[in-house]
């Protein structure tokens, strides 16, 4: 059993929340430099502009990218030979958050739900854990605004409804949404699993990189094609119109009841941050 | 579309002259408010208390901004989503309130009120916090200290970039979604 010191998750985690809200992965800035490219109208380019200005200074000037520096969630990938020495993984966790949040100047965004009190420290983070062969910890970070959470929704369609239903739903979500989550947006699916498990599928796909399709190639076929569909929309980035409305597409599906087709549906901003550590 | 310097605060003659798609470059003093805050001005008018600012003339800038850094008045401070403000925003433009900055569509009930009240929309892009915040010039909170990131906050700003999205007038910016194309 191999053993690593609540330390050493502390700071990797604190220091992963400072870095993924300062810089926009590469991934992200190559694709949204073709998109760029593509574009015709001024409105659309002019966004691009400032989205790639805003990251220039992000990284001069240490401001984060976004004043919603999210609620921090992770994917814990946590193998089965290895322990942390001090406190539970959770905890450390916890701890990280806490301290990359204040240290690195980041806003705490983490309230009760009812009487919207702040809790001050942007804990509790969300944190999914998934035991996996071996003796290291993966730590996946997201920073997940709430503008584009807010357009996100599950929903249970009936297995007649297909992937023709699927199509649908989706489209119209990220037509209702419009300019609201900060188009150009990365639409996050998880088809199949149960109602909770539909959504962290869907939240999981977001974790895959940009312009890295599912290595189903019979999904990523499905990837493709929705991508082009909602394009089509023409919302564009901002809302102002254009080619870009969406950058990417994700799905994610796994077998579910015979009575059920549950469908989820995660909205990402452009300013899609995260961040991965192994241990 | 037109481009405009403006200063605040803001009159129905500034108003007027814009129309959806045009350029403002903004300069002066703006307040910033989101849901908890709006709830509390709700609450001081519903009570007949004073709020905190003039709205006279006043622009709101839907915002929470994120901690400043040492050597800046000002974290990141892009806009937040306003369809969570329409509640109160028509009352306050029935006050004097001239202008709101955030991003994404409102409701009929604001568009309506921008109308009545010669008043405006402005759009400024959603996720550019580190850009925005750099025409930021002053900061301090003025009020609700308590609601951390929420708490009202006199802003001065100088050339702060702005898209009018809808004016008094009825016009609109936004792109509507052409379902058709898309198989709907």
């Amino acid at each position: 059993m191999r053993t690593i010191k609540a330390e050493t998750v502390i700071d990797a985690v604190a220091k992963m929340c400072v870095s993924a809200n300062r810089y926009l992965p590469e991934d992200v800035r190559k694709r949204f430099e073709e998109c760029a490219a593509a574009e015709d109208s001024a409105a659309a380019k002019e966004v691009f502009r400032q989205i790639k200005e805003n990251w220039e200074l992000a990284e001069k000037s240490g401001l984060p990218l976004c004043q919603d520096t999210g609620l921090a969630v992770y994917i814990v990938d946590v193998g089965e030979d290895v322990q942390v020495e001090g406190m539970t993984l959770r905890e450390a966790i916890t701890e990280g958050t806490r301290k990359g949040y204040e240290e690195g100047y980041l806003r705490k965004s983490s309230c009760d739900p009812l009487t919207r009190k702040n809790t001050g420290d942007n804990t509790p983070a969300i944190i999914h854990f998934d035991i996996v062969p071996g003796d290291r910890i993966k730590i996946t970070f997201m920073a997940k605004g709430g503008g584009s959470e807010n357009m996100s929704r599950v929903t249970m369609l009936a297995p007649a409804q297909g992937w023709e239903g699927i199509k649908k739903y989706v489209i119209e979500r990220v037509a209702e949404a419009g300019p609201n989550p900060c188009p150009p947006t990365m639409v996050g699916i998880g088809v199949g699993g149960t109602f909770e498990y539909s959504a962290l599928l869907a939240k999981k796909s977001l974790m895959r990189k940009v312009g890295e399709p599912s290595p189903d190639p019979e999904i990523a076929k499905l990837e493709a094609e929705l991508m082009e569909d909602i394009n089509k929309l023409g919302i564009g980035p901002m809302g102002l119109g254009g080619k870009t409305t969406v950058f990417d597409v994700k799905i994610e599906m796994r077998p579910c009841h015979i009575a059920s087709l549950p469908l989820a549906v995660n909205i990402q901003c452009h300013s899609s941050r995260h961040e991965e550590v192994v241990l | 579309m037109a481009e405009y310097s403006l200063t605040t605060p803001l009159t129905d003659e500034d108003m007027v002259q814009l129309k959806a798609g045009d350029v403002v470059k903004l300069t002066g003093t703006i307040y910033t408010a989101r849901d908890a805050a709006h709830k509390r001005l709700t609450d001081l008018l519903d009570k007949g208390e004073p709020l905190p600012f003039d709205l006279k003339g006043s622009v709101v800038y839907y915002v929470g901004p994120s901690p400043a850094p040492p050597g800046r008045p000002i974290g990141a401070a892009g806009p937040t989503t306003s369809y969570r403000m329409d509640t109160y925003a028509p009352r306050l433009h029935s006050l004097g309130q001239k202008a709101s900055i955030g991003k994404g569509k409102r409701s009929e009930e604001v568009k309506q009120a921008l109308k009545d009240n010669k008043a405006v929309y402005f759009g400024a892009t959603g996720g550019a916090g580190a850009l925005l915040s750099m025409c930021i010039k002053e900061a301090k909170v003025i009020a609700f200290d308590e609601l951390g990131p929420e708490a009202i906050r006199e802003l001065t700003v100088e050339d702060f970039p702005l898209l009018v999205i809808n004016d008094c007038h009825g016009g609109e910016l936004y792109a509507v979604p052409n379902r058709k194309a898309a198989g709907l």
